[in-house]
């Protein structure tokens, strides 16, 4: 594959105390991928999408985006163009709808205080421009209609939409998802599935995590496999389906019949 | 009858609804007639009530509150030309007014009781106005009334048994009136609020204000439930200009309503504090720092504006004009935000609150310390710095127009009526005032203040939607010092004095920041009018209530807490925090025009 390199990870460990969550990740996602995280809980997936964003420092290595390394702070990081979306959704709940995509333009804006007092015709154009660009993101996302309400009162699924809104208003070129269909019933999948090849189709690429499998082989170019802070393997579908590691994680190992653990229980 | 959901239309106590309004009606005629008959034999007791034929002091209120419980009893009969009262056709409305004319009232009667020593004091005219207003109330509570169901009441009506419910009925589509004639409406509104304030204001007994609050809080709920206060907030939206105006023509009118300066001075330290609370809510309303030590920045403005003032007693003989003062003041205010908030706002929660309210007091107990004897000698320590001149706007020439030096201690004479010094003072706060409003309305209203409300939801996720914390926290925490700074120079020239025991943490009297912070709570959080009035009310009411000295802090908290109870998103909620705390009162958007149509339709 000859896209150019979005995201290059390299040798991302992260500790905490005597605890190595991360350990060693390397990634490079390219433009206009779509490429997916799986592994089992605790495997450190979140920890890992943490350190990329600046919410974590890494203990080591470094994540470069276009080519610059990233300073582990999460406002420049998406200002440089990565946007998340949390694991369990954190909208600002007394705001409307469009209040908060309008907030994800935070970057793309100017404005400062004196221009938010004098209300010139500059401060009025970029207002403008805001909304207009946020309510196009929200027919984007089937919410125009609800621009108005307060977020806390949208249903989960149109929540989890809502996030994805206000992520790509902040013009991102690579869009990192926690999960986005956990909780989702299978037609919620299907439209979050449609959503993302969506996103792709207006050049952004796409990292997720995820643990419907069905969901992450539907959409994913790649998929890396991380396994108690480890990547284990990386590849298209087959190549993870017919690893044993990955068999070994999710499955257990196979009972072998002479295997310790039951003389241990008989003690 | 149409029922808006989880609730019941019926009376309190079983009398047919017929008789039950002509027993409103009668009652609260009876009420308003024994106003004008004496209520006890002496004039020991203030305001005079021993005079037949003409009501005196608390009579007025119990007078006033009659009135409206007829107003709005004749408008449940559907009489052409009072329709307008009681939009939402519903009873709680009389409910709620005949309840505040019978506590003004009674409350009236036991203090003749009370300070007369015993019911003897009681001429029959007081007998009558008592027995009259709880036959009101009797008639009222048989009204058919918007209720919860059994056992699902709701709020400080069910401990009394009445289960009244909180939702707003649906009102029917408003009838188009010409433009001007709306506008009219809001100039009317805002002239009888004036008056009303004025009043409340004014009243030179603590008695008389105790009343008046009583009927006060009684009546504005009576006509929110109406509806009346529904449909004037609905013409505010659409005229928002006008209505500004209004407000500020308003309360620019209130010196000329003055005879002397008394009660120009509580005007202007009312403002003063109303001023530095608004300051205080962008930093709390806003971007929810909970900051526990902003009486610091009210000082800071105040001591720099005292510093150059030209004050004999200021190591910087330096007499500035007065622009220049209150720019200093401004500027220095931001100086010491910066300097705080840069270590502070690393923290959250909690931990600024703990950290703030030490600032606080640092800065309290290094203005005492600057005294030439334990610190270098800038602030005379605990004597403060005394006679601070009053200040004089210069004169100067604009293309041949001239306009004259202004200063503000002496007395100016407008279209005949004398402004004294506080009339200043106070046209300039108002000025002042209308500044801060101005900023908080346009900076809550833009980028910056969306990403400050982002902050207050969800910090994390704020600054991962690329929002720098901490410099928008210290954005907050500077402009939020500017405000209170900028009103810290008015109040230097207005007391004369500076000392540091004027900014303490908590203190019997405000300003203080256990005050400044209990006026935006209570007022309602990160709204431009609920501050405002939670700091009249916080400032008015300890003041008033000096008459029960010893019990005075014990009857100020019971008021707090009654306040609080009842409405805890603040006299004047947000509309997102009225959201949180009474998500169950509030009918489903879904069923809401339903209900509106059928009621339309009935």
């Amino acid at each position: 594959m000859t896209t150019t390199t979005l995201l290059d990870v390299r040798g991302v460990t992260m500790r905490f105390g005597g605890l190595t969550a991360v350990n060693q990740v390397d990634l490079t996602v390219g433009q206009g991928e779509i490429i997916g995280l799986i592994g089992p809980n605790g495997a450190g997936k979140t920890t890992f999408f943490n350190c990329l964003t600046g919410l974590y420092v890494p203990t080591e290595g470094t994540v470069s985006y276009r080519g610059t390394i990233l300073p582990p702070k999460p406002h420049l990081v998406t200002r440089a163009g990565i946007a998340r979306t949390f694991q369990n959704i954190r909208l600002f709940a007394n705001m409307t709808v469009l209040e908060n995509v309008l907030v994800g333009r935070h970057t793309r804006t100017r404005e400062g205080l004196l221009s938010a007092v004098l209300r010139g015709p500059g401060y009025r154009r970029a207002e403008a421009e805001s909304r207009e660009k946020a309510m196009e993101l929200l027919e984007f996302t089937g919410l125009a209609a609800k621009a108005d309400h307060l977020s806390r009162n949208l249903p989960y699924g149109e929540q989890r939409k809502l996030e994805i809104a206000r992520a790509l208003a902040s013009d991102p070129g690579l869009l990192l998802l926690d999960e986005p269909t956990a909780g989702m019933n299978p037609q919620e999948t299907r439209a979050a599935e449609e959503l993302v090849f969506a996103i792709r189709d207006r050049g952004i690429s796409v990292l997720v995590i995820e643990h419907d499998m069905r969901f992450i082989f539907n959409l994913c170019d790649r998929t890396a496999v991380l396994v108690q802070g480890q990547k284990i393997v990386e590849g298209d579908r087959e190549t993870v389906q017919s690893d044993e590691r990955v068999i070994t994680a999710y499955l257990g190992a196979p009972f072998d019949g002479t295997g310790s653990t039951a003389s241990e229980a008989e003690k | 009858m149409t029922t808006v959901r989880s609730t019941e239309t019926t009376p309190v106590v079983p009398i047919p609804s017929g008789p039950a309004r002509i027993l409103t009606a009668a009652g609260a005629t009876g009420t308003a007639a024994s106003a004008f008959l004496a209520w006890t034999w002496t004039s020991g007791f203030p305001g005079d009530l021993t005079v037949y034929g003409y009501p005196g002091g608390l009579q007025w209120l119990t007078l006033a509150g009659a009135l409206i419980t007829l107003l709005l009893t004749l408008a449940s009969y559907h009489l052409p030309g009072l329709r307008w009262t009681s939009p939402s056709g519903g009873n709680n409305g009389i409910l709620y007014a005949a309840l505040g004319a019978a506590a003004t009232t009674w409350f009236t009667l036991i203090a003749i009781s009370a300070e007369l020593g015993g019911l003897a004091n009681l001429e029959p005219g007081g007998w009558a106005a008592g027995a009259t207003s709880l036959i009101t109330l009797l008639g009222a509570l048989g009204l058919p009334l918007d209720r919860h169901p059994r056992g699902a009441g709701q709020g400080i009506t069910r401990y009394l048994g009445l289960r009244l419910a909180k939702v707003e009925r649906p009102l029917p589509p408003v009838r188009e009136l010409p433009s001007p004639i709306e506008v009219l409406l809001i100039v009317v509104a805002f002239a009888t609020g004036l008056y009303a304030i004025t009043f409340g204001l004014d009243t030179d007994y603590g008695e008389l204000f105790t009343a008046y609050l009583l009927l006060a809080g009684f009546t504005v709920a009576a006509l929110t439930k109406s509806g009346l206060v529904t449909r004037l907030r609905a013409l505010a939206v659409k005229h928002r200009t006008v209505t500004t105006g209004a407000a500020f023509a308003a309360a620019a009118a209130f010196p000329f309503t003055q005879s002397s300066d008394q009660y120009t001075s509580v005007a202007t330290n009312i403002l003063i504090f109303a001023t530095v609370a608004l300051g205080l809510n962008i930093v709390v309303g806003l971007a929810g720092l909970l900051d526990l030590g902003y009486v610091a920045f009210l000082g800071v403005g105040a001591y720099a504006a005292a510093l150059v003032s030209g004050s004999p007693a200021s190591p910087i003989h330096v007499h500035f004009p007065f622009w220049a003062a209150m720019l200093t003041g401004a500027a220095v205010s931001i100086v010491f935000g910066v300097l705080i908030g840069a270590p502070t706002l690393r923290l959250r929660g909690d931990y600024l609150a703990i950290v703030t309210l030490g600032f606080g007091e640092i800065f309290r107990i290094t203005m005492n310390n600057l005294n030439g004897t334990t610190g270098p000698k800038v602030t005379n320590g605990a004597n403060g710095i005394p006679r601070i001149p009053d200040l004089v706007s210069p004169g100067f020439t604009i293309r041949g127009l001239h306009i004259p030096a202004f200063d503000f201690g002496r007395k100016h004479s407008i279209g005949g009526l004398e402004l004294g010094r506080f009339s200043n003072y106070y046209l300039l706060m108002l000025l002042v005032t209308a500044f801060v409003v101005l900023v908080f309305a346009r900076v809550g209203n833009s980028r910056i203040g969306r990403a400050w409300i982002a902050i207050r939801e969800d910090e994390t996720a704020a600054e991962a939607m690329g929002i720098n914390g901490f410099r928008l926290k210290l954005l907050a925490f500077a402009l939020g010092a500017c405000m209170a700074g900028l009103a810290g120079t008015v109040q230097a020239h207005v007391s004369y004095t500076v000392t540091p025991d004027q900014y303490t943490f908590a203190e019997a009297l405000p300003p203080n920041s256990a005050f400044l912070l209990a006026a935006v709570i209570l007022g309602g959080m990160g709204t431009i009018s609920g501050p405002l009035v939670g700091a009249t009310l916080l400032f008015l009411i300890p003041k008033k209530l000096e008459f029960l000295s010893d019990y005075q802090l014990l009857a100020f908290g019971l008021a707090l807490i009654v306040l609080m109870r009842v409405r805890p998103e603040g006299l004047i909620p947000n509309r997102r925090r009225q959201l949180e705390f009474h998500e169950a009162d509030i009918p489903d958007q879904a069923a809401s025009p339903e209900t509106a149509l059928t009621k339309a339709g009935a």
